[in-house]
Formats: structure tokens, sequence, C-alpha cells
């Protein structure tokens, strides 16, 4: 199969700098037809720079790219798609008002004539079916976009990769917002494409995956090439030694348990997504919240939190009825909320490391409202050190962090307010081994020092590592309660299912 | 070989670290100087082009004129860093200017009192827009805009379209005194930038005003009240708005319900200009001192070599988007 004219992309010492960072430092890539190459590292090893120089997003300092064996410069991503390297990121570029069929076709409509050129409609969605046809997709190419969902519109976004010939397709995470089931058909398509004798690269953070639908693995750290294997000849431990660049030691869940007096105890609360629900978190207990996306168990967060309103309910802090008007009350009281999105609902971003961190305790380093400056750089630095936070100086900007720094910097900011209550919502979404050990750990201490901590998350396996107690939501109701000792994951998915 | 590898990339990664800091240093010093820099560069250039722009009194005539700007544009500076705007502060200035000199003129209140009143009241104006900005999910564009018909019709409703002449001494005070030899708007408009500065880099509500521009559900989600700033900021700079306006009445001595026309375009330019970033979160309220500096010294310069106004509106309408273009590009990598 893999032979010299089959080499499609070769790149060769690539590197690119951004200011305070060696984001790539002499890499080197290749794909060949029809396969599966799999781009695997931490946050911040340098695979999503690669990508997006070979997307045409960032131009390269140094190295040399060849293409079907010619050297070649990508100018810009539109020239990328010109070259037929096409990528489907993890945000869709597709126009919510427009069509299934304009979608595919945006920019290269079929045309006809009459009088001038106009969008000959009939070709277009006549064509569009074909393609969905040909890739088994179920839509209606006349749908609009905006009604589609995340795994439909992740088809659209591949069948307009399809329609454009492209010999190099890119996948950025392509499975971080599906279901199991959804996962499949993309694997499904992935095959096709492979069929059709197009290469692809291919990113995920799941090695589960990487080992199902992966040829060949290619190991990225720091900003370095690292290794090429073949997918037979490693394991999944020595990946994880590869990629992480150190010895796993088997981690101690073990933990001194220390579970105290009730922090909240929530009883009939009722919201716009979920019905009477009742719960409770001690004092130095962690309690997880399982359930399928979509379950309400975010929804249940964002309300004890009075991010969202609740319909009814009542909510008990520490033995006292509360009552929050927004999450201002509710960080007054010392409650901390970690939300699923960090980008959107967590970090400012444009804003240093530091002043991220401290932007919940300012009444704790104020006096009369003016702030002390000392107080503030000393909790900051203390908090980079304890979370080992990796910054160059707290004055960065927090979007130049890796995504595991930037969720350490919310837990920072959490545990600089001093916060008794912590709601985690995906608390290790999106981010790498390493950091989600780190996280996980950090939990953990937080438990121990007398946190009352729940978390949502939709890794059974992580709420079966982590968890004391753990409640399954499904369909906005509460179903099955579980406390963590022998614990199968299938009990809480056949609980998360609605079936008990 | 690992661990040799691991070694070298350690001390590769310190060198670039070390070498990225100085440079970060180096372009961050000439970023923030840039707008020194071209300010300087002006002042050289109308120099030489101009004697008489080199002399004590045009400097303090040039600051004399820009005062009333500077004092709003420090009020915008706020609104803008949480990305918010006020395109009413013209109006609001205008009403402001004409109800206080109304109340002295017919009702023969003090100016004290007259002065409060028209401050007071416009106040009112800037927390109501708050309020329907905040509370109701209106865009300040389109909320503020609304304000600007309000206010300028009630400066003429309540004026009949005429100009209200015969202020008080102590009234016309505020608009042409001196203190030694420095004119008493300027030493108003850098009291308030002081204490916008204070309020911004000093205090915890100054704080959290960057974070609202950054994010404005992270931020409510950190727990920072960010509706009550809002609308307390909507309010100050409605306030600073009518300051200007009380001062511009007192300088021609006579509160003139058309007065400040191109004030919004000077006040948003000033603080553009300055390099506060439309899309909030970065900026600050001395940036805006030199803004709105710039475009005093550039009118004043091209008046003495004899440019016509019309002119140099063109011309400042180029120098704005030329700004917001050089922002545009030092900050790309940002998005």
């Amino acid at each position: 199969m893999v032979n010299g004219n089959d080499l499609i992309l070769k790149m060769v010492n690539i590197s690119k700098r951004f200011p305070g960072v060696l984001a790539l430092d002499k890499v080197s890539f290749d794909l060949y037809k029809g396969e599966v190459h799999v781009l695997l590292g931490e946050n911040g090893a340098g695979k999503s720079t690669l990508i997006k120089i070979i997307s045409g997003a960032y131009k390269k300092d140094e190295g040399e790219i060849y293409i079907d064996g010619q050297k070649t410069e990508i100018l810009g991503p539109s020239h990328a798609q010109k070259l037929g390297i096409s990528t489907v990121y993890q945000e869709f570029n597709l126009i919510p008002y427009l069509s299934v069929a304009e979608n595919i076709f945006l920019g290269r409509n079929p045309m006809k004539n009459i009088v001038f050129p106009v969008i000959d409609k009939k070709t277009m969605y006549a064509q569009a079916r074909e393609v969905l046809s040909y890739l088994n997709i179920n839509i209606n190419p006349k749908t609009q976009i905006a009604r589609l969902g995340v795994a439909e519109k992740q088809m659209v976004e591949i069948a307009k990769v399809f329609a454009t010939h492209s010999k190099i397709c890119i996948f950025d995470e392509p499975t971080a917002t599906l279901t199991s089931e959804e996962k499949d058909r993309l694997f499904g398509l992935i095959k096709k494409f492979k069929d059709e004798g197009i290469g692809i690269i291919f990113i995920s953070h799941r090695l589960e995956e990487v080992f199902e639908i992966g040829d060949r693995i290619t190991v990225m750290r720091n900003g370095q090439y690292i290794t090429t294997v073949n997918k037979q000849d490693i394991s999944k431990t020595e990946l994880i030694e590869v990629m992480i660049g150190k010895k796993m030691h088997e981690e101690d869940t073990e933990r001194k348990k220390n579970i105290g007096e009730e922090i909240l105890r929530v009883e009939n609360l009722c919201g716009r997504k979920f019905k009477g629900v009742n719960l409770t978190v001690r004092r130095g207990e962690i309690v997880g919240l399982a359930g399928l996306v979509g379950a309400g168990r975010t929804e249940v967060l964002r309300a004890i939190f009075a991010a969202d309103r609740c319909k009814a309910g009542k909510i008990h802090l520490k033995g006292q009825l509360v009552k929050f008007n927004n999450p201002q009350d509710a960080v007054n009281q010392k409650i901390a909320l970690l939300p699923e999105d960090r980008k959107k609902h967590g970090l400012i971003m444009c804003l240093s490391v530091g002043e991220n961190i401290i932007i919940s305790s300012y009444n704790y380093v104020s006096k009369y409202g003016i702030l002390s400056k000392i107080k503030i750089l000393n909790i900051i630095k203390d908090f980079i050190q304890k979370l080992s936070i990796k910054t160059p100086t707290p004055k960065q900007l927090v979007m130049y962090l890796s995504g595991g720094n930037q969720q350490k910097v919310i837990i920072a900011r959490w545990l600089a307010a001093n916060s008794d209550l912590i709601l985690l919502d995906e608390p290790t979404r999106g981010i790498d081994i390493g950091a989600k050990q780190e996280v996980h750990h950090l939990i953990f201490e937080m438990a121990t020092n007398g946190k009352a901590i729940l978390v949502v998350s939709s890794e059974i396996p992580e709420l079966l590592k982590i968890c004391d107690r753990i409640y399954v939501m499904h369909e906005g109701y509460i179903t099955a309660e579980f406390i963590n000792e022998n614990l199968q994951s299938d009990q809480i998915l056949h609980a998360a299912f609605g079936r008990s | 070989m690992v661990e040799m590898k691991n070694e070298v990339q350690k001390v590769n990664v310190e060198k670039t670290e070390r070498m990225s800091y100085t440079w970060q240093f180096l372009k961050q010093l000439v970023r923030e100087q840039t707008l020194v820099l071209v300010f300087i560069i002006i002042i050289i250039v109308m120099g030489i082009l101009t004697p008489a722009f080199l002399s004590l009194s045009n400097f303090l005539n040039i600051l004399l004129q820009t005062s009333m700007i500077g004092v709003s544009a420090a009020g915008m500076t706020m609104l803008i860093l949480m990305a918010d705007i006020d395109l009413s502060v013209g109006s609001v200035s205008a009403f402001a200017g004409v109800l206080a000199a109304l109340l002295q003129v017919q009702y023969s209140w003090s100016t004290f009192f007259s002065i409060s009143l028209a401050l007071a009241i416009s106040f009112g104006f800037g927390i109501m827009v708050g309020i329907v900005c905040a509370k109701l999910g209106v865009h300040s564009f389109v909320a503020t805009l609304g304000l600007l018909s309000i206010a300028r019709g009630f400066a003429l409703i309540v004026t009949q379209g005429h100009p209200i002449t015969g202020l008080q001494e102590s009234f016309n005070f505020i608009g042409q005194g001196k203190i030694w030899f420095i004119p008493l708007p300027t030493i108003i408009m850098f009291i308030v930038v002081i204490c916008c500065w204070f309020f911004l880099t000093q205090t915890k509500s100054g704080r959290a005003v960057y974070a609202i521009g950054g994010n404005k559900e992270a931020a409510r989600l950190s727990g920072i009240a960010v509706d009550q700033i809002r609308i307390i900021l909507f309010g100050v700079c409605s306030l600073l708005a009518a300051l200007s306006g009380v001062i511009l009445a007192g300088r021609v001595n006579s509160g003139q319900p058309t007065a400040s026309q191109d004030f919004n375009l000077d006040v948003i330019a000033s603080v553009i200009i300055g390099g506060t970033s439309l899309y909030g979160g970065r900026g600050g309220v001395w940036k805006t001192v030199i803004g709105t500096l710039i475009l005093g010294i550039l009118r004043n310069g091209l008046n003495l070599i004899g440019v016509t106004p019309y002119w140099q509106k063109v011309f400042i309408g180029f120098l704005i988007v030329i700004t917001v273009v050089i922002d545009r590009i030092q900050h790309k990598n940002e998005e």
C-alpha cells in the first residue's frame, strides 16, 4: 500500500515562533493516500499550530512543505483549499441561515445563465442529495443549518469537504462532542474517505479512538517531533508514556476521606430543563452528577449558582435556607462554579493570568473598595506556585496558556476566593492526560481540605475514579443515586438511559 | 537518548524564553510608545511648519480647547472599556448647558444649584439608559442613539430653540477662570482624569470594568456585579458629558441648544485614537488624554497653517480609521 508515489504530503523541519514561545521546533510529518495518520500530543504540544500551517491559517517560519512531491508554499486558507486541503474544525464554519446544500456548495454553486448567471438551485440540490446519499447521511439538503444538531452539522461539514474533492482532510478533535453512536457513524465516513484515497490527519485526545481509526501515529511534545509509529507496534501505556515524556506511575486514588456535615441540600429544585431535583453534598465529599448530554446536569449546577433562575425549590446552605438573585450572591456565600465552556464562561481572555485568578476575591484584598496591590500579588504568586500553573509571568495574558493551565487558573480563582462549595462542570474536558491527572489530584486535595464538591462529567470512568457518591440524571430527573463502592459503569449507564 | 533530547529541549526552551522575554518587553515598549511617539512627531512637525505653534499661550489655548472633550472622553473611556458606547454625549452636554443656564437666568437660581440640578438630571438620564441596556438587554448603541435625540429635543424644548444669555460671573468663571495661569477647565479635566484613573486601576469595581469588557458572561459568573457597574458608569458618562456642557456654557457665557454638534465624534475619536479597544477590555484613561491632545494639537496646528475646518474634518476622519487599522494589526494574534 505504501510506496513513494502515494506520498501526498511531506513536511520537513517546520518551525514556528510566537512571541514568548517556540510553538514548533523542526517538526516533520508525512501523509500517504488513504491512510489515517493520527497526530497525538498534550495540549500545547504544537498539534494545532502544525494543522494551522497545513491549512494556511499560519505561515511557517522555517521548513519545507511538499504536496504530491512538489515543493509548495501555502499562502493562505483559500490557497490551501485550492491545493486540496480541507479541515473539519471543532467549531464549524457553516452559515446558520443558509440551507445544507447552499453550505455544501458555498462559493462554488452550480450556475446557469438566464440573461445573467444565477444559481442553478435544481442542480445544486440534486448534487447535494447525491453527495449526502453517497455518504449515507440522512439529511434533507433544503434544511436550514440552524435547525441541525451538533452531530448533523458535523456531517454537513464533512459532506462539504467531500464535495470539494480534497486530497487531504484534517479532522481536529471531531469526536469531542459526539455520542458513541454518532462517533461510529463518523468513523464510517472516515473509512469511506480512506477508500477514496483521501489522506486523513486525525487529532484526538481519546486513545481508544486513536487505536480504532488510526493507521500511523505521530507523537508531539512541547513543539517537538517525538516519534512516528504504526499502531500495531505500540501499546496504550507506551503511547501515553511517549506522550507525556515520563513513566506513568499508577495514581493513588486513595485519599484520606474526611466527610463532615452537610454543606448543600437541594430540595425539589425545578428549572426549565429539570424537575424535582433533590441532592445533598457534605463537607469533604465529592459527589458526581452523571447523565447524557442534555439531561439537565449543567442546568442544575447553574441554578444552584443562580446563573439561571429556577422555577421552584429550596436550596439550603450549611443548614440555612438561601435565596440567591444572581451569581454575585452565590460567590459571596462561598459557592464556586467552574463552567463547562471555560473560554466563553470562565476566563476573560484579554486579561492576565493574575487578574483572572484574583477576580473573584476582590473583597478580600480591598478596603473601602480600594485594592491592595501587594496582597493581590502575593495571592496570585502563591496559587500559581501551588497549582504549578505554567506561565512565564503572572502578567501573561491567559489566552496564551494551554487548556490544562487555563483550567487550573479557574480552579485557582475559586481557591483564592476560599469557596466552600465547588461546582465543577466537565472539569477535564479538552485537556490532556497529564493535566487531567493534575486536575483530579487538585479535586482530591480540595476535598481533603474540607470543600464540598459537586462534579458533572460525561466520562463515567472519571466519575467512578473521583467520586464518593454519584447521582444520575435522565431527561431532567434524578433517576438514581449510588454509593461509589464496587460500582459498575453499566449501572450508571442504565440509569442515564432511563432504565432501572 | 530520550533523556538527552529532553535536556537539549529544556535548554532550548529556556533560551527562547529568555530571548522572547526581552523581545516581548521591547515590543511592548514600542507599542506603548507609538502613541507618545506620534504625539511628539506631530508637535515637532507643527513647530517647524508654524513657529507660532510652539508658544506657551498656544499650548494653554490647546489645553483649554481640549478640556471639554477630555472631561467627557474620560467617561466614554470607561464605557468603551466595557465594550459599551454612549452616542448621546453631545446632546446631553448641550442639554445640561442650557438647563443650567435656564435655571439661572429665568429662575435666578444660584450657580451652584443650577449646575447641580443639571448634572443630576443628566446623571439620571444616563442611569435610565444603563438600566435599559443592562436589565433589558438593549445594545447601548441603540439606547444611547435614542437618548441622543431625546436630550437634544429637551434642549430645544426648554429654550424654544433660542440661546439663553446673561449668566452670572461665578458661572462664567467655570469656563473662563484661571488658577494662577492655568485655565480652570483644564484643571477640572485633570481632576476628572485622575479620579477615573484611580477608579480604574486601584479599586475593585474599576478592575471589574476590564473584566466586563473582556467577557461579560464570565465576569458575571465570577461574581462581579456586572449590571450595577454598567448602570452606574452609564450615569457617570452622562454626568461627565453634562459637566463639559456646563463648562462650555460658562465659556461662551450662554446656554446654546444647538451646541456640541460634533462633540460625539470628537469624544469617541479621542478614546479610539488613544488606543482603547472598541471590543472592550483594553485601554485606559491616560491614553485617552493623549488621544484628546493629539486631536486638539492637530486641529490647532491645521488652523495655524491655514487648513479650512472642512478639510480638517476629512483629515481627522482618516486619522481615526488609520489608528484603528494599526490597532487591528498590532493585536491580530489575539483573536
